[in-house]
């Protein structure tokens, strides 16, 4: 049993990085329609400098992505240390609320989004799509937060505020520091989410106006281009390499104490 | 002001924000959808609007809706059941024959692609799935895109309940006689279900209403529910149409999970 472990995780691997490294090694390769022999060339890393829309919809994303980590963050670390640090009525209700937006399929929560934000007047845009986007975070940043929040007590608080720290000071100068490794993971997450998030944004975005991960699914739907594959290498490397540090910040379900 | 109202301050400050958040994008868009699935014509733009079951009488008398309905659920046991096939046994042969360095690295290299992007994963099948195999735009591309997006989730689930076996039981039921494999259905297998239980739940739900990988690698076969709403927001603008077939979906959702609910409960009552 244990000698076809190994080469049954190989491939098994081998399937999940099999497209992933095609897609990669073809977006070094100059010919157009993926033919082979393999020619190395940057001939669609420059196409990509000078192809204006997908610059634009990057800078969109890195953007929306930023801007809902740091909202995500903030709003998420409160709620996790209201549940984790008081008992009241509502904190079951609260927790189970934090399921719909991950649970439900996204197209579902894509579509009610677009009816509502278009009927309220809140309209389509990079707008609507971060309202969306920090929705989608905020139960991964409370969960990730809370986490780290149950692996220490009150103790350290309660000593501080014994020796005459205010509430605020109190937050500030030991929650948060201690907290600090759980904020950074949760916060990388938020970003993670929402840079990789297509299916909301692509109901949200108006014409004219996208992330990249629309941009990309336009461009695959007209045709193919090998721009597309050296702008998806980048991505895939980019949160492949956000995931290593959270990985490292946050160990997830594995040999964790 | 004494200590209580001190504390419901600090609970309301600390929780209204992120729920007031909650309820502007999810849970009034959710009520937004339903009320606009009764009604004839979308109420903007000067339209008249009248109260109407039709769209929900459609989804029964047009067989493209039913029929199409059928194939997501086909298609999410599908890909359900392929996951856990294959990732079942890739959980079980990391948490109990791969030790120490190896079983962190492997278990990292599995949940890595899982947390990029799924568009990109996807589109990087078309490239694998055209000459010489021949495979792109057709179901069998469906279910290989939808199997590699989905097997880290089956694989996560799986170990982490299998992980948490304690060696031990094991280890006595074979020393009191059971062969391996009857200490692996009688002992590990019970013991997982509730990972197992988990990767159904979280692939099951999430592939009926996948509409992106179906159009990218589905060509002619990539009819069915998912795509069919979306159609309707995006390409035929009938959003009452569209809002009904989403409560539809989101309905045959919730029954699913309502009936699996006693196995799940009789499972968790179990551990």
């Amino acid at each position: 049993m244990g000698r076809i472990v190994k080469p049954y995780l190989g491939v098994v691997l081998a399937f999940l990085y099999l497209p992933i490294g095609v897609m990669i090694l073809m977006a070094f390769n100059r010919s157009a329609l993926y033919e082979l022999p393999f020619t190395f060339d940057l001939v669609w890393f420059k196409a990509l400098l000078s192809n204006q829309r997908l610059m634009q919809a990057s800078w969109n994303s890195v953007w929306i992505a930023t801007i809902n980590a740091v909202i995500a963050t903030i709003l998420g670390t409160f709620a996790a240390y209201a549940f984790a640090r008081f008992e009241f009525r509502a904190k079951r209700v609260l927790q189970l609320l934090l399921f719909p937006p991950i649970t439900i399929p996204w197209l579902i929560i894509g579509t009610s989004m677009l009816i509502f934000f278009f009927w309220t007047g809140i309209g389509r845009g990079l707008h609507a799509i971060l309202l969306g986007h920090v929705a989608l975070s905020l139960p991964y940043v409370v969960v990730v937060v809370g986490a780290r929040l149950a692996s220490f007590g009150p103790q350290l608080e309660e000593a501080a505020a014994t020796l005459g720290a205010t509430p605020m000071q109190v937050f500030l100068r030991v929650t948060v520091p201690v907290l600090a490794p759980g904020i950074v993971a949760a916060a990388l997450f938020a970003f993670a989410v929402s840079f990789d998030q297509f299916v909301i944004s692509y109901f949200l975005a108006p014409p004219g106006t996208s992330t990249l991960p629309v941009e990309i699914y336009t461009a695959i739907r007209k045709g193919f281009t090998p721009e597309i594959n050296a702008i998806s290498s980048i991505i895939i490397l980019v949160s492949m390499g956000l995931m290593l540090i959270v990985a490292r910040l946050y160990k997830f379900g594995g040999d964790q104490a | 002001m004494n200590a209580a109202q001190h504390r419901t301050i600090a609970i309301v400050g600390l929780t209204a924000p992120a729920y007031l958040w909650l309820a502007l994008t999810v849970l009034l868009p959710l009520c937004a959808m339903l009320y606009f699935s009764f009604l004839t014509f979308s109420p903007m733009g000067g339209h008249e609007s009248e109260f109407t079951l039709k769209h929900y009488a459609s989804f029964f008398e047009k067989r493209i809706y039913w029929y199409n309905a059928w194939r997501s659920i086909e298609l999410a046991m599908y890909v359900t059941t392929l996951c856990l096939v294959v990732g079942y046994p890739a959980a079980l042969g990391l948490a109990k024959y791969v030790k120490g360095r190896w079983r962190e690295a492997i278990f990292l290299l599995i949940i890595l692609p899982f947390w990029s992007n799924a568009l990109v994963r996807t589109f990087s099948w078309t490239m694998v799935l055209r000459e010489p195999l021949n495979l792109l735009f057709t179901y069998p591309a469906i279910i290989i895109g939808l199997v590699h997006a989905y097997l880290p989730y089956a694989i996560l689930t799986c170990y982490i309940s299998l992980q948490a076996i304690d060696d031990a039981l094991i280890e006595a039921a074979r020393s009191l006689g059971a062969t391996q494999a009857q200490a692996f259905r009688r002992v590990t297998l019970p013991l997982s279900m509730p990972g197992v239980l988990a990767a159904i739940f979280l692939i099951f739900v999430p592939v009926i209403g996948s509409f992106m990988e179906p159009r990218i690698l589905g060509g002619k076969d990539a009819i069915m529910l998912g795509p069919i709403i979306e159609g309707q927001f995006n390409a035929a603008f009938n959003w009452p149409l569209g809002a009904a077939l989403s409560f539809t979906m989101l309905t045959i959702v919730l029954l699913i999970i309502l009936a699996a609910s006693p196995l799940l409960r009789r499972q968790l009552a179990r551990t």
